[in-house]
């Protein structure tokens, strides 16, 4: 069984939100995963805001399936997990890209080949002989064990993508918009199809740290999802993807250090409520009950 | 401007996907400040013709010139609308923002400094379409007719000289469908473009285009709809039988086409 953070806290929740922080910020592993989280919700939140866009994110979720089976066999191979992950992340990202925006949205077969994968994750860490705690943590995330060294890596990956995006940005929009048009102007959806599938190669492998290959959607689609409800222009739609990605981060880590559940749930339990907030909303139930209210 | 300035020339083009020939002998040209209408069954290979003149893909045989060269990818002097551009319904992008893509979508990095420029560029293309106050709506609340408009005003936010439009009118009830071919016919006499429409039916079409360019059965032809819109060329064309009528005023009506094309189907 995993670490638990709030088993650090050397006192209770107090109310006293700046102490409670300072409370936390004294040990490294809260600052590495405060770090390291940060320019994952940076990320992707930027990145799924196009994968919501462009209707990729089952394939991005097939994508951290398939980074599991090579992270699993990196694992079993002795090697470093995150390269196992890139590199199969990478591999199946270019595969969907080389079949085309068609390949990326058939559901059956994406859905086929995402079970095969963690299916084979499965048999890896199986063969594996050390603790489980190695799957579980690919499986959900764990922040908890975030280095200095990993939190370099993230931010070297994480500043290549956001270089890569802000370059492509305006192509990428257009592409992601309205891909016919785009091509017709003369933008090769081949060469943005590859680009944009290994930064969501990328992008999985960082963010699988946080939250793990099981709950990728919750930083990678579920803020895209409610910015895309909200935003009347693209910059606002990225802008509020980050926000949201990022608080929900950063709330789940404080949270968790104080209660005893895991990150991830506090992730993902986040920005599953800031998503259905805006469909209520936005459905205008608010609207009717204040309407049937003020009959009454 | 000159009128007659040659925007499009076909001679001798043979199209073909792979190594099937889609239609053969095409010869035609078009010229700006034309109407043309683009007509032909399902499959005949109009959207070939298009993603020829879009350098998408290249003919089989045969010269095709656009502007006087030969058809390159990213082309700035056409503007596109494609077949049903999909729109997310859960998008709230206003009409704006996506018409402003065709001024600046094709650049580098973001256009810092530049957005109120562009903003207005879009704005004021959509008030060449009547669809300024459509501006800050969101593509996924508009009705199809709207939505005709806002294609259009994303085809024109780029100044072209010619206009490629594949079907804008399906989907729309009548009365938008002569809004919507209306307002194209004032786009080309105002902006002075040629514009290439496709459609299935040739009836609400007729009273506006300068010239048909037909495609059926592997045959391509082309005139003004005095000449091409006949029983017998027609019939030939389709190979089914097709009967045009001539109204008290002159008007044509051509009646078995939608037959012929389901049958084709």
């Amino acid at each position: 069984m995993m670490t638990r953070l709030s088993d650090f806290a050397s006192s209770g929740f107090s109310l006293n939100l700046w102490n409670d922080f300072f409370n936390m910020w004294q040990y490294d592993f809260m600052r590495h995963a405060f770090e390291a989280g940060t320019i994952v919700a940076l990320v992707a939140g930027v990145v799924g805001y196009f994968v919501v866009m462009r209707r990729l994110s089952f394939a991005a979720h097939a994508l951290s399936h398939i980074g599991f089976a090579g992270a699993a066999g990196a694992v079993l191979l002795g090697l470093n997990p995150l390269s196992g992950l890139l590199l199969f992340t990478s591999g199946g990202g270019l595969t969907m890209a080389v079949l085309g925006r068609k390949a990326s949205s058939r559901d059956v077969q994406i859905g086929t080949v995402l079970a095969f994968m963690l299916g084979l994750g499965v048999l890896f860490i199986n063969l594996y002989k050390g603790y489980a705690t190695e799957a579980y943590s690919l499986l959900f995330g764990e922040i908890l064990g975030i280095s200095s060294s990993d939190v370099i890596a993230t931010l070297v990956a994480g500043v290549l993508i956001i270089v890569a995006i802000i370059l492509l940005y305006r192509r990428l929009l257009f592409a992601s918009l309205d891909e016919e048009v785009a091509e017709a102007k003369g933008i090769s959806m081949m060469k943005m199809s590859i680009v944009f599938m290994l930064l969501i190669a990328v992008a999985t492998s960082i963010a699988v740290q946080v939250v793990g290959v099981l709950l990728i959607f919750a930083l990678m689609v579920t803020p895209a999802a409610v910015a895309q409800r909200l935003a009347r222009r693209p910059s606002q739609g990225l802008a509020i993807s980050v926000c949201i990605a990022l608080l929900a981060t950063w709330a789940g880590l404080f949270i968790s250090y104080y209660v005893p559940y895991p990150v991830s749930f506090f992730i993902t339990s986040i920005v599953f409520l800031a998503y259905i907030s805006v469909r209520i909303v936005q459905s205008g139930i608010f609207r009717r009950m204040s309407l049937m209210s003020g009959k009454n | 401007m000159n009128n007659n300035t040659n925007i499009i020339a076909a001679r001798d083009l043979v199209a073909a996907y792979r190594d099937k020939i889609i239609w053969r002998d095409a010869n035609f040209s078009i010229n700006r400040g034309e109407f043309v209408g683009l007509l032909g069954a399902n499959g005949a290979g109009k959207t070939s013709l298009f993603r020829l003149l879009l350098g998408l893909a290249r003919p089989n045989s045969g010269q095709l010139e656009v502007f006087g060269e030969q058809p390159s990818r990213g082309n700035p002097r056409i503007g596109y609308v494609p077949q049903r551009p999909y729109i997310d319904s859960e998008s709230r992008i206003e009409a704006l923002e996506y018409v402003r893509l065709s001024v600046s979508g094709t650049g580098l990095g973001f256009s810092l400094g530049k957005a109120d420029a562009e903003r207005q560029q879009a704005y004021d293309t959509l008030k060449i379409v009547g669809a300024d106050d459509l501006a800050n709506r969101a593509l996924s609340e508009l009705s199809g007719g709207e939505l005709q408009r806002i294609f259009l005003a994303q085809a024109l936010a780029g100044r072209p000289g010619l206009l490629l439009l594949d079907e804008p009118l399906a989907n729309l009830d009548i009365r938008r469908e002569t809004e919507l071919i209306r307002l194209i016919s004032d786009v080309v006499t105002k902006q002075n473009i040629a514009v290439l429409l496709i459609a299935h039916d040739i009836n609400p079409l007729l009273p506006v285009v300068d010239r048909i360019i037909y495609i059926a059965n592997g045959k391509v032809a082309s005139g003004k709809p005095s000449e091409i819109v006949t029983s017998q060329k027609l019939s030939e064309l389709y190979d089914a039988p097709i009967e045009v009528l001539r109204g008290s005023r002159g008007q044509l009506a051509v009646l078995g086409v939608e037959e012929a094309l389901h049958h084709d189907d």
